[in-house]
């Protein structure tokens, strides 16, 4: 039995073949996994808010999207990824409450989507598959062995993307 | 942990009683509502790290059915009422007069019955903090969702992570003795709250 790591809100997690990577419960949350098809490494990031510079203060940098790739992305590498190779997919900002007069921190799944893809395009890093959005909570787990990204709803089925 | 919101053992333990005050008056209310004897702890007032808080439902993959409310006023927050799936359709069945078991899925009358027990119990609770700190509290109008215990905390998370890595949390857990009331009741200040709050209630 391969291990099945888990990486928690605002956290994350690198590793390699056979491992797969796991977070629960993601609602406005977004999680990014990382893969070098290659050499079968990658990682999982379960970030919650898009930008560090408009919070007020943060001892952990994993929270946010601006802050945390980098930092993942640096992980991967020196686990022996290659920046050029490397994909990723992200899946979750959903808006679990609907609310009419929705302010802007009801609509942070979306604004998380963004800043993630735009921080990894920053990065030279390609998005491969997203599944974003609406109003479910997603579970998220990258297979290292397969680099599949399964996202698990609990009305909706599942599905690799 | 308690530097970052400022308070000392003395207002914790203000918080904490008024918090049982609140949720005497709510398991009263929400006693009356079903017509059963609901048993409620003693409120739990803890500063926890952000990612720990999904651990006090069952961890974040739990199914649970939770109603949200926004908290205006001079002390804003965030009021979460959450259920285990199970214990959340027994409760439907008891307010629709049904025997236990009936419901297998939540429809429009469902969704509406539990929007206002959240209703009931926010009101009741806030009154008791109207009663002993003088601030009136007024709540939105409920909303439901039925999904997974952490995505439907990062609603309340989200907001706290702008402004620091703790949660100040109030939770009191309401239970029946046949199993149709388990649920977790949360208030949430906003960080920007806390000292509206205890300053109110006077205690040093």
């Amino acid at each position: 039995m391969a291990d099945l790591i888990k990486v928690g809100m605002a956290d994350y997690k690198v590793g390699r073949s056979p491992s797969t990577l796991i977070s629960y419960g993601l609602g406005s949350c977004i999680g990014i996994s990382l893969y070098d098809p290659q050499r079968k490494i990658g990682g999982l990031l379960h970030i919650m808010l898009p930008d560090s510079t408009q919070a007020r203060s943060s001892d952990n940098p994993a929270k946010f999207a601006d802050t945390g790739i980098p930092l993942m992305i640096n992980d991967v590498i020196a686990l022996g990824a290659s920046r050029s190779r490397l994909v990723a997919k992200i899946a979750g900002g959903a808006q679990m409450f609907a609310f009419s007069n929705a302010t802007d921190i009801m609509r942070v799944g979306t604004r998380n989507a963004e800043s993630c893809k735009q921080i990894l395009k920053r990065n030279g890093i390609r998005v491969i598959a997203e599944d974003t959005g609406g109003t479910y909570g997603r579970t998220v787990s990258i297979d290292l062995s397969t680099g599949a990204y399964k996202v698990k709803t609990i009305d909706r089925g599942e599905k690799n993307i | 942990m308690l530097d970052e919101f400022n308070l000392s053992a003395n207002q914790l333990d203000a918080l904490r009683e008024i918090g049982n005050v609140g949720a005497g008056n709510s398991a009263t209310a929400l006693s009356q509502v079903i017509n059963k004897k609901i048993d409620m702890n003693v409120p739990k007032v803890s500063i926890i790290p952000i990612e720990d808080v999904p651990d006090l439902v069952g961890g974040p993959d739990a199914l649970v059915v939770a109603v949200f409310l926004r908290v205006y006023g001079r002390a804003p927050g965030n009021i979460l009422f959450l259920m285990p799936k199970e214990n959340a359709f027994y409760l439907v069945d008891d307010l629709m007069g049904r025997e236990h078991g009936t419901t297998q899925s939540l429809d429009e009358m469902d969704v509406s019955a539990l929007k206002e027990v959240g209703n009931i119990l926010t009101g009741s609770y806030l009154n008791a903090f109207f009663h002993f700190t003088n601030i009136s509290m007024i709540p939105s109008i409920p909303s439901l969702a039925m999904d997974m215990a952490g995505a439907i905390l990062n609603v309340v998370l989200v907001q706290l992570g702008q402004m620091g890595d703790h949660a100040l949390v109030i939770e009191t857990k309401f239970l029946a003795e046949d199993d149709s009331v388990n649920g977790h009741f949360f208030l949430v200040p906003d960080p920007g709250s806390l000292g509206t709050l205890v300053k109110a209630v006077g205690v040093e």
